[in-house]
């Protein structure tokens, strides 16, 4: 990523694309960044030969028309990096279109030509930087990547023996700990150490923001106990990616005096919202708030472990900076004559299962958006098969007809009365 | 009439005029420099030629200069096309024309074209800049230099940043 990062950094070429241009880069085998919702997305693989190189899609975006990247090739060596995406902007620069912003991006592209002749275009103009000058020039050689993976060094980490720590007592004596250990903290791939997720969604907390003063108190715990460094996650959230287990219960203590352990990763509580009609110039709806009355249905902790994984995003209008469209339930403001109205949108995920979500039927008012989807969320928990069943599985096994039916049931009385 | 443009890194008096899209029976200066439209340029060539000193030809941002080049390949001058200073299409039509096509012939920015361009016409292989009136000309003479490392190659002399640091020596 920093290689392509350096190459497109000031490109004269590409410098005047027509509009914002993205791309999202995995290194993971599963994807955590919502890579195919970008203009290009880039995920690292490694051939069964063990060669390493890099699998393409294009043509992803939200906003007005969702659309996820479409694979253009599935192996590019990893000398090749430069050249491919060279290719890709190169095409994208001379034959996208310009004459109306909103179809001055790369799915336009991909739509009105198809992956096939895209993917041709793409495919011979990197044949052609290949054969040329210009493909001797943006060769990568494995000098220089490794030149850039020496920057990428890993913390100083200390021994197993050290680092690791028997967590058990503590949970069993306390429950807050117990669930927070097994909601926000995740193995790591070094003995001894963990992943911890820091909740920024504590109930009436703004989904994502955090205060000065919390910020400054995860400024000292990350210099404490995470080598200095806090990460931002796709879904809102903050991450300590290197923490000792011997660490685990003072950070706890430290995020928990800051309302910032709140067990709720991945839960129907672990909302995304956009900063809607509250803060944002361009918003049609209120997102907040909805985001605030959904919290306030699920509240305790049982509630939310019952029901288990499943996302709910939230847009306060169609330029989708919620991510509704990849939501397991999305939901999407809009304004109606003055009102604050919500479209339901069911089956999207950002992830390696990515999916653009299907809109369920007529939209709600700002006081049945909350009731509705608690409405969906128990007919999901009487239509799994079992507890292992996902919201997403669930909906993937049975389709849109039976939440479909249960959104609108009041109104199907009321037309049958 | 003529107008100062940088050309080359100089400024200097332009030698060069656009004649208008119209068909030769309109009374065309003879004699001259003229840059004439693609669209002209194939339906007049032996007239042209035989009417003006040289010709180049100006072709629209959205030509593919690939196809086109057998017809405007052999041209002392070719003209590309800004219709605002964000539309970028132009620079990959230059980039092309200069390292894959091979194209020698004078190059020129024509259009909305400001000085926050001018570094990147002068990466992309411009050697002739017609900013806009209101542009002034020193100032865009000028940002041709307002970087002096790139990280990446284009039709300059510039050497991409991983290249540079291949030469340098091992610290031990």
């Amino acid at each position: 990523m920093q290689l392509l990062r350096q190459y497109v950094a000031l490109h004269p070429e590409f410098y005047w694309l027509p509009r914002k241009f993205k791309f999202g880069f995995t290194g993971a085998a599963v994807d955590r960044a919502a890579t195919r919702t970008n203009d290009v997305a880039v995920h690292l693989v490694r051939r069964a030969d063990g060669a390493i190189g890099y699998r393409f899609f294009v043509g992803g975006g939200l906003g007005r028309l969702p659309m996820l990247g479409v694979e253009m090739n599935p192996f590019v060596p990893e000398s090749d990096l430069l050249r491919y995406a060279c290719a890709i902007l190169r095409t994208f620069n001379r034959f996208g279109r310009r004459d109306n912003i909103h179809k001055a991006r790369i799915k336009i592209v991909l739509r009105e030509w198809g992956p096939e002749r895209f993917r041709a275009a793409i495919e011979e103009e990197f044949a052609k930087i290949k054969a040329s000058v210009e493909g001797e020039e943006l060769l990568l050689l494995p000098e220089d990547i490794e030149r850039v993976r020496a920057h990428f060094s890993t913390p100083a980490y200390r021994p197993a023996a050290q680092a690791g720590a028997d967590l058990e007592p503590l949970a069993a004596r306390d429950a807050r700990f117990a669930a927070w250990l097994k909601r926000n903290v995740r193995p790591h791939k070094m003995p001894g150490y963990r992943v911890v997720f820091v909740s920024l969604k504590a109930p009436d907390q703004v989904p994502g923001d955090c205060s000065a003063e919390q910020f400054e108190a995860l400024a000292d715990l990350c210099d404490a106990y995470s080598f200095g460094e806090l990460r931002s996650t796709y879904d809102q959230n903050l991450v300590l990616a290197d923490v000792a287990e011997c660490d685990l219960e003072p950070l706890w203590r430290g995020l928990e005096s800051q309302a910032l352990a709140t067990p709720n990763i991945g839960l129907v509580t672990d909302i995304v919202s956009c900063p809607g009609l509250d803060f944002c110039g361009l918003a049609n709806a209120g997102s907040i708030g909805v985001a605030h009355d959904i919290y306030r249905r699920f509240d305790t902790l049982d509630a939310q472990y019952e029901i288990g994984p499943i996302r709910i995003t939230i847009s306060g209008c169609m330029n989708g900076c919620g991510h509704h469209s990849v939501g397991h339930i999305g939901i999407l403001g809009v304004d109606k004559h003055g009102e604050e109205w919500y479209q339901v949108t069911l089956g999207g995920s950002p992830g390696n299962d990515a999916a653009i979500g299907e809109r369920i039927g007529r939209a709600l008012a700002r006081d049945e958006i909350a009731s509705g989807i608690e409405r969906l969320i128990r007919a999901y928990l009487e239509l799994r098969c079992d507890e292992d069943e996902t919201f997403i599985e669930c909906y993937r096994r049975l389709g849109m007809a039976p939440f479909k039916a249960r959104l609108y049931e009041n109104e199907e009385e009321a037309v049958a009365a | 009439m003529s107008a100062r443009i940088l050309r080359r890194r100089e400024l200097i008096e332009d030698e060069w005029t656009l004649l208008e899209d119209t068909r030769a029976d309109s009374g065309w200066a003879t004699g001259g420099k003229r840059i004439v439209t693609l669209a002209l340029w194939r339906e007049e060539r032996e007239a042209l030629l035989g009417a003006h000193a040289a010709v180049g030809v100006l072709v629209p941002n959205t030509a593919d200069v690939e196809a086109i080049y057998p017809e405007v390949g052999d041209r002392p001058l070719i003209a590309l096309q800004f219709p605002t200073f964000s539309d970028g299409r132009a620079l990959s039509q230059a980039v092309l024309l200069r390292r894959r096509l091979g194209f020698e012939g004078e190059l020129r920015a024509v259009g909305d074209v400001t000085r926050d361009l001018v570094f990147w016409l002068g990466r992309c292989g411009f050697d002739s800049i017609v900013p806009r009136p209101d542009q002034s000309l020193e100032a865009c003479r000028q940002a041709l230099d307002e970087l002096t490392v790139a990280y990446q190659a284009a039709a300059d002399d510039h050497t991409p940043v991983w290249v540079r640091r291949r030469q340098r020596a091992p610290v031990h």
